[in-house]
């Protein structure tokens, strides 16, 4: 065996084999797995609900104040940086009570999701035009039911990319969960790299890791578009 | 010739912040009645037409529907309007629903039929306007002419009493404009309640039983299309009529 092959397989057994460090990584993988798939439901439940309100209030008028909280909510997340919001929800919303991190990281995340899915959804309502409304309540059916029937269908098809892409951004921020001392995959793969001084191997491999998530998550969505797009030539 | 009044409009008037559109419509559409309303542009047809099943809400006035105030908020006029069907320039098809499911949609959702009874009643319309055949393609798979078609079933798939036409042939190529005025034709002999708002004025002259001839918010003139054609009385309506015809 030449002699940098030699190495090479001499620092992949110190960095993933030699105590079992591979376990950082797995079990890192895990929870940034389990946060990034709760926060991406929390987002999009609470994005929905926020671009229905809004966009009710930006057609009828109505829903004044739930639609001024939504409005402040969005500013305030939108307005600072996501870490921030991490560490305020851990030390200062859940400082006094016992929590787990996983639960905390994926309720920062879901929170702060939420804010721009529900931009990424209410632009898709608007970008549905009026005479779809009227055809639908022409017939009789409710706000509520030509929303549900009629607009939110088209609207979700329409944004179907711009979530894809929500989706890919959140996964990549969850690496911020270090700041919390959660051991997600990036954290994991930061504790062998502090543990044997090599920074290459644990970190290149975590790399890989998200690049291969995300090229899934891609597949995912495109995958998604072609059979909602084949009703429709 | 008149049988009982389907919708009274009574000192309709409708204004969108300082402008004034409809300044005071009285009328009555009976029971079969083929009612167009002609005029300018924006004199006020299509948003009186629009007033009628309340897609704009009226700022003043009364319109009974079948005897029910439907600008009474307590009134559920949702339970109106699907007796009222409207067909719109853009024809507005759901673009995400196949043929069928945008014909059969509303009868299931909202009427409780079954879904076998609401394909079948809108495969009967659907070969009456000739498109049986495309029951299973989408709206973008179709021309103008067939949306509009289309939409017209969809509107009689929930047995109207009055249908409402809103500029229905003006955003259609002019060689498609006549399988539309079919359809609304045979609709006509049928006995269907109908308002029309266009700029056909020979198919008015053709099918009408009243022609309205509206501009600047009021009903100027209504008759027959015999006389309000041949022997109009208003000026604004004689120098409207010298310059379509």
């Amino acid at each position: 065996m030449p002699q940098w092959l030699q190495n090479l397989a001499d620092r992949f057994y110190t960095n993933f084999i030699s105590e079992n460090r591979w376990k950082y990584i797995a079990d890192g993988f895990v929870v940034t797995v389990e946060v990034t798939f709760f926060a991406v439901l929390i987002g999009i439940i609470l994005g929905f609900l926020i671009a229905v309100i809004r966009s009710t209030h930006d057609k009828t008028g109505k829903l004044k104040i739930p639609d001024f909280i939504c409005k402040v909510y969005l500013t305030v997340i939108r307005g600072t940086p996501s870490v921030l919001q991490l560490l305020i929800i851990y030390f200062v919303v859940f400082g006094s009570v016992n929590i787990s991190k996983v639960l905390v990281a994926i309720i920062a995340f879901g929170i702060n999701s939420g804010a721009y899915v529900a931009e990424v959804i209410r632009s898709g309502i608007m970008s549905i035009d009026k005479g779809q409304t009227e055809a639908g309540r022409s017939l009789g059916f409710t706000y509520a039911q030509t929303m549900i029937y009629i607009i939110l269908p088209q609207a979700l098809k329409n944004v179907l990319p711009a979530l894809g892409n929500e989706v890919i951004v959140l996964l990549k921020e969850t690496s911020i969960c270090g700041y919390i001392a959660l051991q997600d995959l990036t954290k994991g793969g930061d504790i062998i790299r502090s543990r044997t001084y090599d920074a290459f191997m644990p970190l290149i491999a975590v790399a890989f890791i998200y690049l291969i998530m995300v090229m899934l998550l891609q597949r995912l969505v495109a995958g998604l578009e072609r059979r909602l797009n084949s009703s429709e030539r | 010739m008149n049988g009982e009044p389907v919708i009274e409009v009574k000192g309709l008037q409708k204004s969108f912040g300082e402008l004034q559109v409809l300044k005071g419509i009285d009328t009555v559409i009976h029971k079969g009645d083929v009612v167009f309303v002609i005029g300018p542009s924006g004199s006020g047809k299509s948003t009186f037409l629009r007033c009628l099943n309340l897609l704009e809400t009226p700022t003043g006035g009364q319109i009974l529907f079948e005897g029910t105030d439907i600008t009474d908020p307590s009134n559920d006029i949702n339970l109106h309007r699907r007796k009222m069907g409207m067909v719109f320039q853009q024809f507005n098809l759901f673009p995400h629903l196949s043929i069928m499911k945008n014909l059969t949609i509303a009868p299931i959702k909202l009427l409780g039929k079954s879904k076998e009874e609401a394909e079948k009643t809108a495969y009967t319309l659907l070969e009456r306007v000739g498109l049986a055949n495309r029951a299973n393609a989408y709206p973008n798979q179709l021309s103008g002419g067939q949306k509009q078609r289309i939409a017209i079933v969809r509107a009689l798939c929930m047995s109207p009493d009055v249908m409402l036409f809103d500029e229905p042939t003006s955003a259609l190529d002019p060689e498609m404009v006549g399988e539309v005025l079919n359809v609304m034709r045979d609709l006509a002999n049928d006995g269907m309640t109908m308002v029309v708002v266009t700029h056909e004025m020979a198919f008015a002259k053709e099918i009408a039983t009243r022609v309205m001839f509206m501009d600047g918010g009021y009903i100027l003139e209504e008759n027959t299309p015999a006389e309000l054609f041949g022997n109009p009385q208003n000026e604004r309506l004689k120098s409207f009529l010298s310059k379509v015809i």
